[in-house]
């Protein structure tokens, strides 16, 4: 699939911008600050409607303006598709496909997908669990947007669980019952949910982990072998059938049950997918502490490049956005990237100057300076 | 902490269900800055309400008598209960003309996060009505989203016991994460006609 044009309205630095791409690379370079970074952006958030370097939506508006207007022609297989989003910080956004309204933004999930890497990637490798959980559950609603629902069951459930504990822990101690007896309710509903998501991750982790092996191999070659895997809090996943969702509910189920008096302690839900983690290693050692700069760079790069093959595998190539990311990488790492790239239906590449990019994909580029985007020779 | 009548009134609209000690603050601001005629017609909204509407002794649906206009209603049939979390959800099954029950309104849904238990729900009346008459199908029409699922996995519970009696929840197909409200009447009139024994 491929972009075919890009238009944003008061969204981050951008009053205006117009923009027609075509497949194959196309290169935005321009000095640092005027915007390179926002038009990509733009275009990461239609894809999974959040933004891949802040949390919330109102740093996306701009200064000044009340909502910021994402519009994407994408084309499929030979059909194009407009998805229009409305951004209003503070209130719910909007969405349209073809100029018709859908009922709830999730609906645009999979109209366009996108693999990005971008320099806050290094929080893949160096950040906290939250970081890696974020990119496994990113990575499924990718693969099936279904997945965007129940991650926000899930997340509910949590949050109303949570309440429940420290209120029938403060019960408890207090020496009088609360609303303890609905306990295992929400028990059975954090199992149910929290199963189907940490069922889908312990699969996808099974598909990625060759990819993210030959990714790490292909761009470090000199490197020791890296490995991805996947550590639950959950006790007892079926090893056989490690992501058959009845075994893995019984067993987050029984988790819970075994908790149970350190979770009332506490007033915090110890187990379940929010408590899991992505281990990654280097040799024998955790990235995390030990891999070097450029150690943590290639791996973090292999992440987002095993990602791209695992969604190209399902069928329907992801556009692939490089943001700023020749200018870190040696030039073994460069050519090997680059060559990843050029094989892409579309990549979109950022860089500040145009030697940093190599040969092969400098097809289309476009001058980004004063809030202008131009064609340059 | 604010001085005097400002506090008092964050205090009282914070008792409100929903209304957190933040929200409960900008609606106090709000109030304090409105135009007095605004006011009043809020504080006459309150009042008329108070005097002019009361809760079903049986159902808890709003009413204007002790009883409500269904539960006085004698073609409607007492045997079969559907209970739902709000007033208006009433109006929404009534208007796909499915039903031919009696409803049990419980005043709102399992919510930790807001302070809600089964305490502050009519379930210990539902279950005072189902043992005391003669209640062989209870409906379960919670909203289709977090809240709802859960209060209907309680009540299931709560309900297991009775013998004799059906218990069944709205087929699915509605929109999952909604209001009961919002689905049309279609949509609802189906997943009422498809219910399944839980
Ligand atoms: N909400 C906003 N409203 C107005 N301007 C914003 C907003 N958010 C970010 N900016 C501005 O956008 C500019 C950054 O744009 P961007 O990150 O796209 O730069 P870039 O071209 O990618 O630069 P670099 O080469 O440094 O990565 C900054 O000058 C920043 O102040
Ligand atoms: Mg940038
Ligand atoms: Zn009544």
């Amino acid at each position: 699939m491929y972009v075919r044009h890009l238009q944003v309205s008061d969204f981050r630095s951008w009053e205006h911008a117009d923009l027609e791409l075509t497949p194959g690379a196309t290169v935005l370079i321009g000095q640092n600050g005027q915007g390179k970074t926002n038009l990509v952006e733009a275009i990461g958030y239609v894809a999974t409607l959040s933004s891949h370097r802040v949390a919330t939506d109102a740093p996306l508006v701009r200064i000044g303006a009340e909502r910021a207007i994402v519009r994407t022609a994408v084309v499929h297989e030979g059909r194009e598709l407009t998805v229009e989003l409305e951004i209003t910080p503070g209130k719910a956004n909007r969405a349209r496909v073809n100029r018709g309204a859908v009922a709830r933004p999730r609906d645009v999930l999979g109209i366009l997908r996108t693999v990005l890497f971008a320099p806050e990637d290094l929080a893949l490798v160096r950040g906290d669990p939250g970081e890696r959980r974020r990119f496994l559950d990113d990575l499924l609603v990718l693969r099936a947007p279904r997945f965007a629902g129940v991650r926000s069951d899930y997340e509910r459930v949590l949050r109303q669980r949570n309440a429940l504990l420290k209120t029938a822990g403060a019960a408890r101690r207090a020496g009088s019952k609360g609303d303890i007896g609905t306990l295992e309710v929400w028990n059975g509903h954090l199992a149910k949910h929290g199963a189907q998501l940490l069922a889908a991750r312990l699969d996808l982790v099974t598909a990625l982990a060759p990819l993210v092996r030959a990714a790490y191999a292909g761009v470090a070659p000199e490197s020791r072998p890296v490995d991805i895997a996947y550590r639950s809090s959950v006790d007892g996943l079926p090893a056989d059938r490690p992501s058959d969702v009845d075994s893995v509910e019984a067993a987050l189920l029984a988790s819970l049950t075994e908790v149970r008096d350190a979770e009332l302690e506490r007033g915090v839900s110890l187990v379940g997918p929010h408590r899991d983690e992505l281990e990654l290693t280097l040799g024998e050692s955790p990235a995390k502490g030990y891999a070097s700069h450029g150690e943590c760079w290639s791996f973090a790069l292999s992440l987002r490049l095993g990602s791209y093959e695992l969604l190209r595998a399902d069928g329907g190539e992801p556009v692939l956005v490089l943001d700023d990311v020749f200018a870190e990488l040696d030039r073994r790492r460069r050519s090997r990237l680059a060559e990843v790239a050029a094989a892409a239906e579309q990549v979109l590449v950022t860089a500040a100057v145009a030697e940093d990019v190599p040969e092969e994909l400098t097809a289309t580029r476009y001058t980004v300076s004063d809030g202008e985007v131009s064609r340059a020779e | 902490m604010y001085e005097g009548p400002v506090q008092d009134l964050i205090e009282e609209l914070g008792r409100l269900p929903g209304v957190g000690p933040k929200s409960a603050q900008r609606i106090a601001f709000h109030l304090l800055g409105s135009d007095p005629a605004d006011v009043a017609r809020l504080q006459d909204a309150l009042q008329r309400v108070k005097d002019g509407v009361v809760f079903c002794d049986v159902c808890g649906n709003v009413s204007e008598q002790e009883r409500c206009r269904i539960c006085r209603d004698a073609r409607r049939d007492p045997a079969s209960v559907c209970v739902v979390e709000e007033p208006k959800d009433v109006l929404a099954i009534e208007r796909t003309r499915e039903f031919k029950g009696r409803y049990h309104v419980l005043g709102g849904a399992l919510d930790p996060l807001s302070g809600i238990g089964p305490d502050q729900l009519r379930i210990r009346e539902l279950l005072t009505r189902i043992g005391e008459q003669e209640v062989t199908e209870v409906i379960i029409a919670t909203d289709p989203n977090t809240e709802g699922e859960a209060t209907a996995t309680y009540l299931v519970r709560m309900l297991r016991d009775f013998p004799g009696l059906t218990v069944t929840r709205l087929a699915s197909g509605l929109p999952m994460g909604g209001d009961l409200e919002f689905a049309d009447e279609l949509t609802l009139g189906r997943a009422f006609s498809g219910r399944r024994t839980v």
